[in-house]
This record gives structure tokens, C-alpha cells and sequence, in this order.
């Protein structure tokens, strides 16, 4: 005898909770049950490098419904429990303490797990991931005793924190292997600025640079050691180096998948009724030209729950999001629209002195995406673009004065 | 305790408890209202908190600011009343304010 449940959703971030939302709002009537190895009930993660590090909002505010919710919905919330093997034949999952969960179909949705630093010193107290409320209220209560922070990794959420922690007073420091921040996400004019502008807040921006060790001082880190010999002091480590997608157990079970797991435009994997969303789902997305890929963002794992809820209850519609982001940074808002990956040619559109700009992204002619820092109004109308392939003349793109409106009609000649 | 009055998408109206010192947004989350995505959490980044707010209470509403106009422009279903819950901040002045949640976009 094990509990058996219609719909099994593993992972209960803002994909696994908003599946079970959507089947709800598709007029599911069967049962419904989410496991998740986090103890809390769903919550926005973006505010954990933003908001609730800063202590502006508390936790109950971020959740992304509130507790009622889930049970008037009738939806079952089996927490801090980890799955570690799935089973499609028969179709079971079974958890780290060995309970058995039956399912008719199985939607995983659990994102990554931080990477961590591989050199000595990378699990010593003070070391800090931001993946988890858990994570952060861990950083947090050790806040108090910090006066300097060092950051390794110079991604959106090291950023963020390192503007947060700047804002609280902190003496910060951001470690980037690359030659420039962001370089895995945007184009050099926009790293940049986000690297000008937190040099000019106090933080010091080192880039190219190798983290040879993590220092320790009573079992605590105290520094970190670059290749170069030069050791950065400090009392807290926060290691933002990107996540790898929690798939194991579904490669484990036969899925296909090499960098997370690969669904079809449905969001269904290789294996028999069985669902991935969010970070973790490799799918093609037709605003990166076609190729197969990840996509580590709110949008895309609400987006894809919908898809897979639509999917189930007999309604499909193929998965075609626009994709979008966002991030703050001190003062600056940066939204994105599309996929910049592959572009060969970008276009600064307005003067990064003034704070106010964007960045086009161009493959072959064609508006890809656009990196907008305190420009709403180009983000707003830039999507157009993007979802149109239009092909306006750089010169035209270039100029601020000119609404993008009136170029989401350009054809490439 | 302050009310909300919330015309859902299928034209059912929710009453629903105010609290001060949070967004219009927040209390339509907290009221159980799971069609209004706020998918940014009220950052003013998206547009997924639009709602129509009754005509009678736009005096007693902060002024708009150019990102919320900008954001609110990129929405297919925008009216005069238009308005992102989450920019609205819940006050006594709003007891008993009737808004609808605006279709998806």
C-alpha cells in the first residue's frame, strides 16, 4: 500500500506550483499532490537576492500563494521530502527516506542545485549559496558579524547580492573568472556598466581572475585566495556560479537529456508521462533560433507549467513564450525580452552615462532580444521586434528618439 | 476590516479582507485570487497584475508613474482604468473599492 496521486509534481518552485495551479484552472478535478525537499510552501525566489536579503520583505510576503490556498484547492503539499529514484514502470517515485509515491503522470520540476566551488575551503562555515530561503536565512544570521563579503561569480544573483550587501554597509568584493560580468547572459556594453556601476557604489570588481582556495581561520572561511597569490579578506563567501539542473533520477530512470533534461514542445520527456518545466527542461525555443536549450527564469517556468497543465487536461497548445527577465540592481531596473545567445551584432541604443539605455541584440539583421536598464518603454515595445524578427537599420535602432513601435514592421531587404 | 471587492475573469465578485502598509496586488494573492499572475511579485517588471479600478476611486489612487504607464501600454486589453495592483498601495481611502482583474494578455 503507498499513496498514489493522479498528478506528482516533484519540486515545489515557482514552475511545480504554478502546474498545479494551472490544472486547477484548467478545471482539473483529479488529485494532486506536490513534493518538495524544501520545508516551506511555495514563495518567489527572485526576492532572495533582492528584497528579502535587504530584510524589506518578510517571508510571508513572498510566498506565491498563500497556505489556505493549497488546501482549498485540494492539493497536497508533501514537504522536506527529496525524491531519489523514478520508477515509470510501474509508475512510482520513491523518497530519500524510502516512502513510495504512486502517479498516473509526473511533472518534475525541480530546478538546480547551486554549484559549488570545487578548491579547499569551498564547504567551510561562511561559505553561502543563494538558491533557498534556507540558504539565505543561513547568510542572514550571520550578517551581524560581516563588515567585508567577497562574491565569486559576477552572474545576475552575485550581482544582486553584492548590491544588496553594499546597501547594507558591507565592504564587497565580486570575483569574476571571465573578462567581463554577466558574459554568459549579455553583451559587453551592458557588462560594462553594471561593472561601473558597482565600482562606483565601493565594490571591487575583479575580473579574469581564478579562485585558487577558500582561506580558513577556527573553521571559518576568512578569505579567498586568487591563483595569483593575492587573498582577499573577508567574513563571508557567497558563491553565485550558476546551478546544475536537478535531473539525476529522471537520467537515472532512462530520460534523455545531457544538460538537464529534454522535452518536447509539450514539455514532455522521452519517458512516458512524465513532464519536466523550468530550469531543468531542455527544450527548443524558437527565440533561440531553434537550438535546444535551458532557460533559467520565472517567466519560463510559469510559462512551461501552463504548457504542461494544458497538455493533461486535454487542451495543448505548443510551448512558444516570449521569453523575459528581469533584475535589480541598487537603483536599476534591467529588463530583457528574447534570447541574446548567438547574436553577431549589437546596437547601444541611448547614452549608459545617463543611466538610461538599451542594448539590441542583432542575429543575421534581425532584433533577437534588447537588455533595457531603466528604459520600460523600449522593453515594452521592443518585444515586437523580437517576436516579429524585424530588421531595422542599426542607425534607426541607435537613435532613442525614435519609438520602437515604429520599427517592429522593418523586413530585412 | 477595510474591504476589497474583486470581479474575477468568469464575472463572480470576491470580497476580499483589506490590510494596510501592502499592495492591492498582495491582497488579491492573499485573498486566494490565483488568475492574477503577478509573476515579477510586484516590482513593477511585468504587466501580469492588471487590473480595471472602479472610476470612483482613481482620485484616491497615487499617480502613475511613467514605468507603470509604459508597462500598462504594452497590455491588448488597456482602459482609462486601467492600473498594475501592485503599484497600488492599500489604504482606508480605498475601503470598498471595486476592481476587476483585466483579461490575460
Amino acid at each position: 500500500m503507498h499513496e498514489n496521486y493522479e498528478i506528482l509534481i516533484v519540486g515545489g518552485g515557482h514552475g511545480g506550483a504554478q502546474a498545479a495551479a494551472a490544472l486547477r484552472q484548467n478545471k482539473f478535478t483529479g488529485s494532486i499532490a506536490i513534493v518538495s525537499e524544501e520545508p516551506d510552501l511555495p514563495y518567489e525566489r527572485p526576492p532572495l537576492s533582492k528584497e528579502y536579503l535587504a530584510r524589506e520583505k518578510e517571508f510571508e510576503r513572498i510566498l506565491l500563494r498563500p497556505a489556505k490556498f493549497w488546501i482549498e484547492k485540494e492539493i497536497v503539499m508533501m514537504l522536506s521530502r527529496r525524491v531519489v529514484s523514478v520508477d515509470p514502470n510501474p509508475r512510482r517515485v520513491t523518497t530519500e527516506n524510502g516512502t513510495e509515491i504512486g502517479y498516473r503522470a509526473l511533472i518534475w520540476a525541480t530546478g538546480g542545485t547551486p554549484r559549488q566551488l570545487i578548491c579547499s575551503g569551498h564547504n567551510l562555515s561562511g561559505v553561502h549559496a543563494v538558491r533557498t530561503r534556507g540558504d539565505v536565512d543561513r547568510l542572514m544570521s550571520e550578517l551581524e558579524n560581516v563588515t567585508r563579503a567577497v562574491v565569486i561569480g559576477g552572474g545576475y544573483i552575485g550581482l544582486e547580492a553584492a548590491a544588496v550587501l553594499t546597501k547594507l554597509g558591507k565592504h564587497v568584493a565580486v570575483l569574476e573568472a571571465a573578462p567581463r560580468v554577466l558574459a554568459r547572459v549579455a553583451g559587453e556594453p551592458l557588462s560594462r556598466f553594471f561593472e561601473a556601476e558597482h565600482r562606483a557604489h565601493g565594490v571591487d570588481v575583479r575580473l579574469g581572475v581564478t579562485v585558487e582556495c577558500i582561506e580558513e581561520r577556527d573553521g571559518a572561511a576568512c578569505g579567498v585566495r586568487l591563483a595569483d597569490g593575492d587573498i582577499i579578506d573577508c567574513e563571508m563567501v557567497i558563491v553565485g556560479i550558476g546551478i546544475t539542473p536537478a535531473v539525476a533520477p529522471l537520467i537515472a530512470a532512462g530520460a534523455a537529456g545531457e544538460n538537464g533534461v529534454d522535452v518536447d514542445e509539450h514539455c514532455r520527456t522521452s519517458l512516458p508521462d512524465i513532464y519536466a518545466i523550468g530550469d531543468c527542461a531542455a527544450h527548443y525555443n524558437s527565440y533561440a533560433d531553434g537550438a535546444r536549450v535551458r532557460l533559467e527564469s520565472v517567466q519560463n517556468a510559469n510559462d512551461q507549467a501552463t504548457t504542461v497543465a494544458k497538455a493533461i487536461t486535454g487542451t495543448p497548445l505548443p510551448y512558444r513564450a516570449v521569453p523575459w527577465f528581469w533584475s535589480n540592481q541598487y537603483d536599476l531596473k534591467l529588463q530583457t525580452v528574447g534570447i541574446s545567445t548567438g547574436h553577431d551584432a549589437t546596437v547601444l541604443r541611448g547614452d549608459p552615462a545617463t543611466r538610461a539605455f538599451s542594448v539590441v541584440y542583432l542575429k543575421r539583421g534581425k532584433v533577437i532580444a534588447l537588455d533595457c536598464v531603466n528604459t520600460v518603454r523600449d522593453y515594452v515595445q521592443g518585444r515586437a521586434l523580437v517576436t516579429n524578427g524585424a530588421a531595422p537599420p542599426k542607425d534607426r535602432l541607435a537613435d532613442s528618439s525614435m519609438p520602437l513601435k515604429d520599427l517592429a514592421a522593418a523586413v530585412a531587404d | 476590516m477595510p474591504k476589497l471587492l474583486v470581479t474575477i475573469r468568469d464575472g463572480d465578485e470576491i470580497v476580499i479582507d483589506g490590510e494596510f502598509g501592502v499592495s492591492v496586488m498582495e491582497i488579491i494573492r492573499e485573498g486566494g485570487v490565483d488568475e492574477l499572475a503577478a509573476i515579477c511579485g510586484g516590482c513593477c517588471s511585468c504587466a501580469t497584475c492588471h487590473v480595471f479600478v472602479d472610476e470612483k476611486f482613481s482620485d484616491m489612487l497615487p499617480p502613475m508613474s511613467e514605468d507603470e504607464n509604459d508597462l500598462l501600454d504594452g497590455s491588448d486589453h488597456r482602459r482609462s482604468n486601467s492600473r498594475l495592483s501592485c503599484q497600488i498601495p492599500f489604504s482606508n481611502e480605498l475601503d470598498g473599492m471595486r476592481i476587476e482583474i483585466a483579461p490575460e494578455d
